[in-house]
């Protein structure tokens, strides 16, 4: 009786700081859109200086950027389909959905860096323009994330191999999962601002 | 033994529905804004304007459905910091670009552009 009881208040406890783990992490995440508004913001007031180069209208593929997207946002719904596995305590699923995520989001990175490369090898890279410069540095940041995100996926799958779903690994899972979550919500406004307002040369 | 679930989680499970529910929203979403661009004529201040609803659609989609900004315990501090920033934002964002626009008006583009073509250090 008294064993069951502690146990149970052992279990609050880990809740408690799970939550407060949590709660620190979105934090961070609060800041980070912080630093993403600067860089929209930047964005923003340079996009119509191209100093004679070429303007986003010219230089976006919107249906490439489409698949991008759709890459992004699968991985993301994938990222919660490995969260739910986690809470069944599912190890194989959990790893499962982590590798069809990792992959996602591989092919996300993927494209964006064989689009920076045909963008800089035909001469538009960030000294080009105050537009491209803007550009580079909104997205690239992005891109910068969603590379720390995969390290961080790739190191989690590997602990969770080793260590199994104990609750300190489902707590890592959760914040990733926030994490990844994150980067797509940016992505909405990249997509939004940059590349549609971008095409339709706003 | 029956696995120990946390109070944490009997509270607030996670569901497959609402995930379901996020992405196809999500891509429906996305799917509307491109086809927008792409196949419509509409004016430059309706697609702005619509672009922009469908994005804070999807951002409120997906605060909901992915984050579970309002599910959970503690959500309260939460939203308090989400307010937060999105104030910072809105003023660092709208500040900036409402400030560069006038004083592009002040000093047109064309002035400057001539400006910093006569100058060789560029």
């Amino acid at each position: 009786m008294s064993e069951a009881s502690t146990t149970l208040d052992i279990h609050q406890i880990e809740a408690r700081a799970t939550e407060k783990t949590t709660f620190g992490f979105w934090v961070y995440l609060m800041t980070d859109c912080v630093l993403f508004a600067g860089l929209f913001a930047t964005y923003v007031v340079l996009r119509g200086n191209t100093f004679g180069g070429p303007s986003g209208a010219e230089l976006f593929k919107l249906p490439y950027v489409l698949i991008e997207t759709m890459a992004l946002l699968t991985s993301s719904f994938t990222c919660g389909m490995a969260m739910l596995a986690a809470q069944r305590r599912d190890r194989t699923q959990v790893l499962a959905w982590l590798a069809v995520t990792f992959l996602l989001g591989l092919t996300f990175l993927g494209m964006e860096l064989s689009e920076f490369r045909n963008m800089v090898l035909e001469g538009n890279s960030w000294r080009r323009s105050g537009f491209l410069s803007g550009y580079f540095t909104l997205v690239g940041t992005h891109g910068l994330h969603i590379t720390f995100g995969l390290i961080w996926m790739a190191v989690t799958s590997v602990f969770t191999i080793k260590k199994g779903l104990t609750e300190s690994m489902r707590k890592r899972l959760t914040l990733l999962s926030l994490f990844w979550h994150f980067l797509d919500v940016i992505w909405i406004f990249i997509f939004t601002i940059v590349y549609l307002f971008g095409a339709k040369g706003i | 033994m029956k696995p120990v679930i946390s109070e944490h989680e009997t509270t607030h499970p996670l569901s497959l529905a609402r995930y379901i529910a996020g992405f196809v929203g999500c891509v429906v979403l996305t799917l509307a804004a491109y086809l927008l661009v792409t196949r419509s004529s509409w004016s430059a201040w309706a697609i702005v304007a619509t672009l922009s609803v469908l994005a804070v659609v999807q951002f409120i989609v997906q605060m909901v459905l992915f984050l579970h900004v309002t599910e959970e315990r503690g959500s309260h501090w939460k939203l308090a910091t989400m307010w937060l920033m999105l104030g910072v934002v809105l003023i660092l964002v709208g500040g900036s670009v409402w400030i560069m626009n006038n004083m592009n008006y002040r000093m047109t583009p064309e002035q400057m552009d001539n400006y910093l073509r006569s100058q060789d250090s560029l």
